[in-house]
């Protein structure tokens, strides 16, 4: 078969073509690939949510609907506590917390979601704070004394080398914090803007599969 | 024997010139700084020089021998011995021994053997080793001893440096937290924490007096740094006194060092008195600009090393005028 | 010439990384460890193959002039699929390449022999030809992944081999990226010439 010659129609034509075939071949991709996706998701915040609230007691969990503060901060309502996630600037770029608090407003675990800290330094966070680690921040009130490091003033003790990945961690601890308390306090009405109106309606799907309870 | 027969253009006077008397000259200017850290931290620092020159000395040895294949000795011209004594006094006086095994391995070994060794090496090789240390092992490289603690080696108590404080002030600890700096004069004399070669301006400035005296090096780069960190510290110093004073800047961290004995280093310095002021200016703000608004404490090392490899395009600039050469009209 | 001979030469005569120095940015970016490096190398492969079949098989229906673009629109299909497809199936494997699947698109390998191989031969010399490319940049970047594990965290494959708190946290960072690649194609060049 001869080589096509670079005309105008054929050129047209050509790419169109393969614009067509590829954006048709990538839509199915996608169609199959979207519900393991959002699975995988919502498993993911489902663990997250369980481990910061339960810690390692067995039992079950009854998530309710979530609420979005604003584009980063959503918080988690459930039976036996609540769980909030929010996002800090950390050293290597964003760092997403998911914190769980009981009624009195002291924190029952943290993980983290997502980060792009130091490995071998930074990336610590995600053991530093936990229960009877170093910087142990469990059971602790941020709503009596602010958390901060001590090199800061604070009672916690940051990570070794990383004080800039702890401040960040700190930060949006406190951040989670001050969005349970607002939502304790009813204040979830007056933040709720144009902005938070918008990002409500994107989480929308996610209630579905949170709402049923969490068999561990 | 193929270069017995030297042919060259006269004069043919000797100027008793060699790489080794410069060498010599250079660890014979740091005998006082040497002799501060032992009185400051007693065993760990001697533990950690003798190490690292040891090692440094070992590492250009084995390497040119069995990796290089070479017969010739370059361990006596004494580079090496001199890398090793800069990279001693570069690293905190309780740091384990493998560290400073490892520190002498990259500065001999990347730092200079890779690049064919002696005057080959675009960066100085002991500030290499340190700034490898320094990102690998952060936690060892920033815990600072406790200077008097004669007898103690890795088990010495640490506490904060002057640099350490200095930067807590600026990220939110404010005025009142440079209270806890110790005073002008300790800080001169070397009454503090600090990698082990770097704490005493006064020694290290004793060591810069004999070099120039002795014409190891001339003037521009340790004056053209010291001057342009004084005077841009106290500018930011008068304009909020959250930034530290002038003299207590250039007193702290291994600013001192650094200026008289590292970024005069012959290989990686440009070689005309006008380059050699672009480049010692350059040091003194990159200096400031990362001690005040960095991640970390202290920039000496890096500014060095970035500037280390700006120093062939200074030297592109700044081309010592050609002999005979008629002057353009 | 013969498809064995087109096999070897990417992965051993114009290897990728150690011989062409091309695609360095996932190269630098993401063998912070050998298992990375190894996914992202096979990531890389499969796209390559790809491309190239497809590449080869609709040349002469590509006019010359917008070859480019046609090359660009197939590259970027398959990096999407992957891409999603990654994401539902091996989601702790796509966490950690993150940002770097869907910057195979621009990798210049894929391109490079789009344009220099697949456009001018037939399907199995072009299926070969990626085969072989996509295999030696993943050996490449699986021994560059392994030395700075190894030396940087005291692991290989996530075993553990030494104390992490001995490892030199250069290694894994993106200096220790460059330090390792350019002692690996100094080695390369020294066992190349014996």
């Amino acid at each position: 078969m001869k080589k096509l010659k670079s005309s105008l129609v054929n050129m047209v034509v050509v790419l169109t073509a393969i614009s067509v075939i590829a954006g048709g071949a990538l839509a199915y991709i996608n169609k199959i690939t979207q519900d393991p996706i959002k699975a995988i998701n919502a498993k993911n915040l489902q663990d997250g949510i369980k481990k910061v609230i339960l810690g390692s007691v067995q039992g079950e969990l009854q998530v309710e609907a979530p609420d979005s503060i604003n584009e980063s901060t959503v918080v988690y309502p459930t039976d036996k506590g609540v769980a909030v996630e929010t996002v800090a600037g950390g050293f290597g770029g964003p760092l997403k917390v998911l914190v769980g608090f009981n009624e009195q407003g002291a924190i029952m675990g943290y993980t983290i979601l997502a980060t792009q800290e130091t490995p071998g330094l930074g990336v610590k966070a995600e053991t530093w704070f936990q229960k009877g680690q170093k910087g142990d921040i469990i059971g602790k009130n941020p709503g009596e004394k602010e958390l901060a490091v001590s090199k800061d003033g604070g009672e916690v003790d940051a990570i070794t080398a990383s004080t800039i990945t702890s401040r960040a961690f700190l930060g949006a601890v406190n951040a989670a914090y001050a969005a349970y308390k607002n939502r304790q306090e009813g204040g979830t009405a007056d933040v709720a803007s144009g902005a938070t109106q918008s990002s409500r309606q994107e989480n929308a799907e996610i209630p579905a599969a949170s709402n049923d309870s969490i068999n561990s | 024997m193929a270069n017995k027969l030297i042919i060259s253009l006269s004069p043919h006077v000797h100027g008793r010139d060699s790489v080794q008397r410069n060498m010599y000259g250079v660890c014979i200017a740091l005998v006082p700084a040497l002799l501060a850290s032992l009185f400051y931290f007693g065993w760990g620092a001697a533990i950690v020089m003798a190490t690292s020159v040891l090692a440094c000395v070992f590492f250009e040895w084995a390497i040119t021998r069995f990796i290089l294949k070479s017969n010739r000795l370059t361990i006596a011209d004494g580079s090496a011995v001199l890398t090793g004594l800069l990279l001693g006094f570069n690293l905190p006086s309780n740091l384990p021994l493998w560290i400073i095994i490892i520190g002498a391995l990259v500065a001999i070994g990347i730092g200079k053997l890779t690049f064919g060794g002696l005057g080959c090496n675009p960066f100085n090789p002991a500030l290499v080793g340190r700034v490898f240390l320094l990102v690998s092992f952060p936690v060892q490289m920033t815990s600072w001893p406790v200077s008097g603690q004669l007898t103690a080696y890795t088990d010495a108590t640490t506490a904060a440096t002057p640099l350490a404080i200095m930067k807590h002030a600026v990220n939110g600890g404010g005025v009142q937290a440079l209270a806890e700096l110790p005073s002008s004069m300790d800080l001169f004399l070397g009454q503090t924490g600090g990698c082990l070669g770097e704490v005493s301006a006064l020694a290290l400035l004793i060591g810069l007096i004999y070099m120039l005296v002795k014409r190891i090096i001339t003037w521009h780069i340790p004056v053209s740094i010291l001057g342009t960190v004084a005077i841009l510290s106290g500018l930011f110093h008068l304009a909020n006194p959250v930034y530290a004073s002038p003299e207590q800047v250039l007193c702290t961290g291994g600013l001192m060092l650094g200026a008289c004995f590292m970024a005069t280093d012959y290989v990686t310095s440009p070689m005309t008195a006008q380059g050699q002021l672009v480049y010692g200016v350059s040091i003194g703000l990159l200096t400031v600009v990362i001690r005040m608004f960095g991640a970390y404490p202290e920039g000496m090392s890096f500014a060095i090393l970035i500037m280390n490899a700006f120093t062939p395009l200074i030297n592109t600039y700044c081309k010592p005028k050609r002999f005979g050469e008629v002057m353009k009209k | 010439m013969n498809n064995f001979k087109v096999l070897m030469n990417g992965i051993v005569k114009e290897n990728p990384t150690f011989v062409l120095l091309l695609g360095m940015c996932p190269t630098l970016g993401t063998t912070s460890s050998a298992l990375n490096g190894a996914s992202m190398g096979l990531a890389t492969t499969f796209v390559l193959i790809c491309s190239n079949v497809v590449i080869s098989l609709i040349k002469n229906l590509i006019p010359d002039m917008v070859r480019i673009p046609s090359f660009i629109v197939v590259i970027a299909s398959f990096v999407t699929a992957l891409q999603m497809c990654m994401q539902a199936f091996v989601p702790g494997i796509y966490a950690s390449l993150g940002l770097f699947i869907p910057l195979i698109v621009v990798n210049c390998i894929i391109l490079g022999r789009a344009e220099a191989f697949a456009c001018k031969n037939g399907v199995f010399s072009s299926f070969f030809d990626g085969l072989g490319m996509g295999l030696g940049f993943t050996i490449a970047l699986t021994v560059l992944g392994a030395v700075r594990e190894i030396l940087g965290t005291g692991h290989l494959f996530g075993w553990e081999l030494y104390s992490e708190n001995y490892g030199m946290l250069m290694f894994v960072l993106a200096p220790g990226a460059f330090i390792v690649l350019g002692y690996l194609i100094a080695i390369v060049n020294k066992l190349k010439k014996a």
